[in-house]
């Protein structure tokens, strides 16, 4: 079952011989479908404080979206409706056919910490979501072993975290995400904690890691460069209360090289954000 | 241990050897009573001499401990669970909790005696006493310590209360449980001998009343000796489960 849509190369190997996208009932319809998505803060004492306004657009089942906005904007408020963590005050957020309204099994997520918990090794970390689901069998591990070579960390299975780099937490955290081969991976800047050069090296990790396993991927991120490079579409988000101020299709090949930056083409799209954002004229 | 490690050790050793040649030198040129004060030299010998009259009186003394200690954990800490979890447990149990322990114990010793009577269990339940609130206090923190990046994480993936309890809350509280622990066992000793000096019939705080009351300094001393002793020991068997139970603490530091 592999989903045409998804841009990946032809021989590309599949993580413990499973697709870990699940393609949208039928082709025509959308994977994620937010209509409409209101959502207001209430305040003892005060109005409501509406943190977005009205947000619409599709997901297609393998496309990697970006959330683009100034910080404070909803965009991270977004991810965690999408993600079940909180109710939405209106409007509809319907993932995979189903209605989203509290936290799913089958979803990934990533964090702008890596949230690991020190007193487990890495690999225990990882298989953490499998072990919370009741299947942590050989082929969990397995497939958590093949993930860390993935992102370059075999060898450190029986590390502690407090052994780690910032980046290489931030590869286990990706792995844990990853391990349960969940239908959407939701990642709320990611890479906003790492350094400039780890962040560009995790951001072409990501990109292989996608190719390579099909995820359908919703990232939200403040930095234009970022959401051009890594994104087949990039949504802007307007400052608070939320609207979606543009929606720009990427359509620079995959995959990509670090040498994307510096064409004309990408400093076009990086302009096209930077005018959806208010930034440049 | 490391040289570094080592020669750290050295510094408290040194001030100990100073102290106690003070000590001895002045025994010596003052002509001082051993009732009163006896020499280092004595003390340590009689230490050595008569250790299986001191041996069978820290066995009483290390039950009573172990058991109040013991005890204590096992009320503390669910005790704590409730407090940290419900809000109502924690409105209601909290200021009860802070409240009794403003109590002196020493003065509900003579209480307690009157309850339990003159055997092994008034010692328990005042060793229990003292050791309880550190735990309870501590477990409390540090179940509520908890980051709550975990908890979010653990909600994302639909993990149940007792899932989120037993692996997150109870990991991170960990270290909160240890210190406290710490505390309480020292505590717990203390609390032992309390309950041995108010009336008992055996035990390391017996003996040294009735090495008192013999005119027999140099054993009351002894017994003391033998008291801290048994304190370190214990403190130092927490340490070691500490050591063997949380293994990623020791490797946070390489």
């Amino acid at each position: 079952m592999i989903d045409s849509t998804a841009p990946r190369g032809p021989e590309q190997p599949r993580l413990g011989g499973a697709t870990i996208v699940s393609p949208a009932d039928s082709p025509r319809r959308a994977f994620g479908r937010f209509e409409n998505v209101h959502k207001a803060f209430k305040r003892p004492g005060q109005t409501p404080l509406t943190a977005i306004e009205t947000v619409t657009f599709d997901l297609q089942s393998g496309q990697l979206i970006s959330l683009l906005g100034p910080s404070g904007c909803g965009k991270t408020t977004f991810l965690r409706i999408a993600a079940g963590l909180i109710p939405k005050t209106s409007g509809i957020v319907e993932i995979n056919g189903a209605e989203v309204e509290r936290p799913q099994p089958d979803f990934g997520m990533v964090f702008q910490q890596p949230n690991l918990m020190p007193w487990r090794t890495v690999l225990k970390n990882v298989l953490f979501p499998v072990e919370i689901q009741g299947d942590a069998d050989g082929r969990a591990v397995q497939r958590a072993a093949e993930l860390l070579s993935l992102v370059g960390l075999s060898g450190f299975e029986h590390s502690y975290p407090a052994q780690l780099s910032g980046g290489m937490q931030q590869r286990v955290a990706l792995c844990r995400a990853l391990v349960h081969q969940p239908k959407l991976l939701l990642m709320d800047e990611p890479f906003g904690a790492l350094d400039e050069l780890t962040r560009m090296e995790m951001q072409d990790l990501l990109l292989d890691i996608r190719a390579k396993t099909g995820a359908t991927l919703m990232l939200v991120t403040h930095s234009i460069s970022e959401a051009v490079y890594l994104s087949d579409r990039v949504a802007v988000f307007s400052p608070r209360p939320a609207r979606i101020a543009d929606v720009i299709a990427v359509d620079l090949p995959y995959p990509r090289r670090p040498e994307a930056r510096y064409a004309p083409e990408f400093t076009e799209l990086e302009h096209r954000a930077s005018r959806a954002l208010g930034i440049t004229r | 241990m490391t040289p570094q490690n080592l020669t750290r050790s050295l510094y408290p050793l040194v001030g100990i050897v100073v102290i106690l040649a003070l000590w001895q030198l002045y025994t010596w040129l003052s002509g001082i009573s051993p009732l009163v004060l006896p020499s280092p030299m004595e003390i340590g010998s009689v230490s050595i001499k008569r250790h299986d009259l001191l041996l069978q009186q820290t066995w009483p003394t290390f039950i009573e401990t172990v058991l109040g200690f013991a005890l204590a954990l096992l009320i503390g800490v669910p005790l704590a669970v409730l407090v940290a979890n419900s809000r109502l447990f924690n409105l209601v149990l909290y200021p009860i909790l802070v409240a009794t322990q403003s109590i002196p114990k020493v003065a509900i010793a003579p209480i307690i005696l009157v309850w339990f009577g003159l055997g092994i269990s008034s010692k328990l339940a005042l060793a229990f006493l003292v050791a309880f609130f550190p735990i309870v206090v501590d477990t409390a923190a540090g179940l509520q310590a908890t980051p709550p990046g975990l908890l979010e994480l653990a909600h994302a993936l639909c993990a149940s209360r007792r899932q989120v309890f037993f692996k997150v809350q109870m990991p991170a509280a960990l270290p909160f449980i240890f210190a406290g622990s710490k505390v309480a066992i020292t505590l717990a000793v203390i609390g032992a001998v309390i309950g041995e000096f108010v009336g008992s019939m055996a035990g390391l705080g017996n003996l040294v009343l009735a090495a008192n009351s013999q005119l027999d300094g140099p054993l009351a001393w002894a017994a003391l000796v033998w008291l801290s002793a048994l304190g370190i020991l214990l403190f130092a068997a927490i340490a070691l489960v500490e050591w063997l139970m949380m293994p990623w603490e020791r490797a946070s530091q390489h």
